[in-house]
């Protein structure tokens, strides 16, 4: 078959919503925005264990403190899948890891924010991880089958997590006037932050369109901020709390919220390396790795010892 | 030396997992991970995919000795069934009054 053939080939079988599967022929350009996708989707599930595990030894209760290990435990195991996923389209763990540690693979720029208070928990559970279920679900339908399936199981997951977060929220919001001030707080400086976490505008997005055409991606970043936002809209007002937008108004024309002008130069510059834990996160990251080598290495000794005394018992 | 250890010579396989959601089931595959041996590899396996009580019973394969058929050669592959509708209970003409069958 000629190559226009098989692209074309290609092209149907998504356009019939045929999963394409990692030993099928794809377009190279395909793999690679797969492959880049993945592993920083990979990288954040990492990096965003560290934000939160700075609270798990204060968590208020047991009880938090319980959930809040489960719910870091999740994001090691997300990764893990999304890892897994990546690596069938040829690239190796290591790679990947070493792309993330000297970096040349992003992750989301929201865990480069700090998490000052307990409230924050509560915050990236209701905000942040509501940003991450909008961008996924979705991706539960993408064309590419370990991509989907690894999507769709951390979508289960992931609801306990925005659950949990809102709970946080509620206790606080009805709690003394330090904890409410607390509440507004974390929601004030995760806001924004989170409207950011589904990336630039439409016409700032280059890959867009191809992505959505290979089905990588269903819907633009702009369409699921603004269902976001109405989403959340709603929602704060069951804390009596406010989100920071003076713009925010219900627009009965559009039938959705409008909302104010976001600060893309930070967002810029958070992902260029410049936010507040940028340098923080990557170290901690390093450092684990580096510190837990003679770990992998005793393993895989240990592995080899066992392995030949089973040989020399056969033998 | 150490240099030498902690470079690809020290990276774990990759296993293949494949779980029994319940018994009476069969085990079904359901991603893969790292691991030094297969004992850990059944240890990651329970952490990474049966944190939700998914599973009864776990097995571990390293991926290297899964072979798969090549998507390229399905057409041919398959094709001995493809003109085989006999093999199928509706290809058979049966009056409607015959009952349990």
């Amino acid at each position: 078959m000629a190559t226009a053939d098989i692209e074309k080939n290609f092209q149907d079988k998504i356009d019939q919503d045929i999963r394409i599967e990692p030993k099928d022929w794809m377009p190279e350009a395909y793999r690679r925005t797969l492959v880049r996708q993945m592993s920083q989707h990979a990288h954040s599930e990492i990096v965003g264990m560290l934000p939160e595990a700075n609270w798990i030894t204060r968590a208020p209760s047991l009880r938090r403190k319980a959930t809040l290990i489960a719910k870091v435990q999740d994001e090691a195991g997300h990764g893990l899948y999304l890892y897994a996923a990546a690596e069938t389209l040829g690239v190796s763990r290591d790679e990947m890891i070493d792309q993330l540690h000297s970096g040349k693979a992003k992750y989301s720029s929201i865990f480069n924010y700090p998490t000052l208070t307990w409230a924050d928990m509560g915050a990236i559970g209701w905000l942040v991880d509501g940003a991450a279920i909008m961008n996924q679900v979705p991706l539960g339908r993408a064309s590419f089958g370990p991509y989907a399936r690894a999507m769709v199981r951390i979508c289960k997951e992931e609801s306990f997590h925005q659950r949990q977060g809102f709970e946080i929220l509620l206790v606080l919001s009805r709690g003394s006037a330090e904890q409410r001030r607390m509440c507004q707080d974390a929601i004030d400086r995760w806001w924004w932050p989170s409207v950011m976490m589904f990336g630039p505008n439409d016409d700032a997005s280059p890959h867009t369109a191809q992505s959505m055409q290979w089905k990588i991606k269903r819907f633009t970043n702009d369409e699921l901020r603004q269902r976001f936002i109405d989403i959340c809209a709603g929602q704060v007002k069951l804390l009596g709390m406010t989100l920071p937008d003076d713009r925010l108004a219900w627009n009965e024309h559009r039938g959705h919220y409008d909302f104010g002008p976001i600060d893309w130069e930070e967002f810029r510059n958070v992902i260029n390396g410049n936010g507040p834990c940028n340098k923080q996160r990557l170290e901690a990251r390093v450092k684990a790795h580096v510190e837990g080598a003679w770990v992998r290495e005793a393993a895989v000794a240990h592995a080899r010892k066992n392995s030949n005394l089973n040989k020399e018992e056969a033998a | 030396m150490i240099e030498k250890e902690t470079g690809s010579s020290a990276s774990w396989p990759l296993w293949e997992i494949f779980i029994r959601s319940k018994q009476g089931l069969d085990h079904k595959h359901v991603g893969s991970l790292h691991a030094a041996d297969a004992a850990m590899a059944i240890e990651n396996a329970r952490d990474a995919y049966t944190r939700r009580m998914e599973g009864v019973s776990i097995w571990v394969v390293e991926s290297k000795y899964l072979h798969a058929s090549n998507p390229d050669e399905a057409a041919s592959l398959y094709d001995p069934a493809n003109d085989k509708v006999y093999r199928h209970p509706t290809f058979y003409d049966l009056p409607d009054e015959l009952k349990h069958m």
